[in-house]
């Protein structure tokens, strides 16, 4: 099993239904944020292209915050998801350091915390919070291994990329482009 | 023109604009760990070579500082830690993928050495120390049996512990600053150049001042060599690793790091080296506080840039 998450930057309007979803669900603190909406433009007027990515935490398979973490409080669970046990994690800030994404922040109660891909809704079989509020459904979500999977077919027939491959973390979030 | 927004409001405290998590604690920490370790190193090697005698002020006096400034880099770290009431997990777990865990063990194993080691010189430093407890006498009558093999594993812990300092940093694949293994090397040299300047400041032996200065002056130049060929890595790589060389080469921290570390913490700490080799009359002190000085804004101005490098996407 291997959840992944796939997100169409052409149908994403960046209404940040997303964020707020998820703050609410996972009772994010207030002035923080486990997921978030980036605005990309490149060109030169007039001649602009714009991109918009509801970015968090990428999931990666080959995870730098889990290697770095000197209590093993980062971990990998079931399914590739990438979590952190409160109870372990001592505030160090190496995962925070190691992450390419600035995916993790710094939880006000001294843990670190980050997007855990809903995993209390995953393993009842729900969707996260975010793809189930997207107005636009641009947010699949599902298992790579299976190819019926809402995020296998959303990637098989579209082009795709991922952010800072060239950093080698294997991230299982997929941009549609 | 490449611009990027966040449009959620995404503003999390320490992470954006940039990553700034680890403040003063982590360079003071560092600078410490490589001071004790520079002198832990060099006490154990003249008591492998025999010379303890010869050696007084770097075998016996200046290690009294080891343990000092390993507890206040303990200190430090403890601080910085923002789930402080956990950190004994870090002693739950070995995980050897993590740079941070295996210099944890270190400390612990370090730690506890230096203090031993100085108490073992007590009796000679302080004539008339008593114990008291027959069995702290019984031990450390046994510790001075051994030191042989104590001084072994202080200059390997003190490597490792010398090593690590830098390590800890070039771990962290996301920031093209750190991410060299140059810096492993470059943190162990710039450590126990740190340590020596000490030992020298503290020397009253003529002799054994210009002996050490003598080291230490080789250290300077392997340090300066060692940075020369970190940019001439940072020049030739990535664009994340050319702009985090920029950082320096016409960036923000242009003038701190060479002002700060290159000319006053390098150049001029061996120049004045040389000079008293040459047997010019230099303040004791000047040298060695540049040295230090160098040596702690080193890794201050290395922690922060490092914190504003990152992947470009």
């Amino acid at each position: 099993m291997r959840y992944a998450m796939a997100i169409d930057t052409k149908k994403c309007v960046g209404c940040g239904d997303c964020v707020v979803a998820c703050q609410t669900e996972n009772n994010v603190p207030h002035g923080y944020c486990r997921d978030w909406i980036v605005e990309r433009v490149d060109g030169t007027y007039p001649s602009l292209s714009l991109e918009l990515r509801s970015e968090r935490c990428n999931h990666c398979d080959n995870s730098p915050c889990v290697r770095c973490c000197p209590t093993g409080a980062s971990h990998i669970e079931e399914g590739g998801i990438v979590t952190v046990t409160h109870h372990k994690c001592i505030g160090c800030g190496a995962c925070i350091q190691s992450c390419p994404y600035d995916a993790r922040y710094s939880h006000p109660d001294g843990y670190v915390d980050k997007c855990t891909f809903c995993l209390h809704r995953v393993q009842k079989g729900q969707n996260t919070a975010c793809v189930d509020v997207c107005p636009t459904k641009c947010l699949y979500f599902g298992d790579l291994d299976d190819p019926n999977s809402d995020v296998s077919l959303a990637i098989k027939d579209r082009a795709w990329k991922v952010l800072a491959p060239e950093a080698g973390t294997k991230p299982q979030l997929f941009f549609l482009t | 023109m490449k611009e990027e927004l966040f449009v959620s409001g995404r503003n999390i405290p320490n992470i954006d604009p940039y990553l700034n998590i680890w403040h003063w604690q982590i360079p003071l920490y560092l600078f410490l760990g490589g001071l004790a370790a520079g002198i832990l190193f060099f006490a154990g090697f003249y008591v492998v070579r025999g010379k303890a005698d010869k050696m007084r002020t770097t075998v016996k006096i200046a290690p009294i500082i080891a343990p000092l400034a390993l507890v206040i880099g303990l200190g430090a770290l403890f601080w910085d830690l923002k789930h402080k009431l956990f950190f004994w997990q870090l002693y739950t777990t070995i995980r050897l993928d993590s740079p941070m865990s295996w210099g944890a063990w270190t400390l612990m194993a370090i730690t506890p050495l230096s203090f031993i080691w100085v108490a073992s010189y007590m009796k000679e430093l302080i004539p008339g120390w008593d114990w008291k407890l027959e069995i702290v006498n019984k031990m450390e009558a046994w510790v001075i049996k051994q030191r042989v093999a104590f001084a072994w594993v202080m200059m390997i812990l003190s490597i490792i512990l010398g090593v690590y300092t830098g390590i800890l940093l070039s771990a962290f694949n996301a920031r093209p600053l750190w991410n060299t293994s140059i810096l492993g090397p470059l943190f162990l040299v710039s450590g126990f150049s740190t340590g020596l300047a000490s030992i020298i400041w503290m020397s009253k032996d003529e002799k054994e001042r210009k002996k050490l200065g003598r080291i230490d002056l080789i250290f300077i130049i392997i340090e300066i060599f060692l940075i020369i060929h970190l940019f001439m890595g940072f020049r030739a790589g990535s664009e994340t690793a050319i702009e985090a060389a920029n950082l320096f080469l016409g960036g923000q921290f242009t003038v701190s790091f060479w002002v700060f570390v290159m000319v006053i913490g390098l150049i001029f700490p061996a120049l004045f080296e040389t000079l008293e080799i040459w047997g010019m009359h230099i303040p004791k002190w000047l040298p060695p506080v540049m040295i230090l000085f160098g040596g702690f804004m080193f890794r201050f101005i290395m922690v922060e840039a490092g914190q504003i490098t990152r992947y470009l996407y």
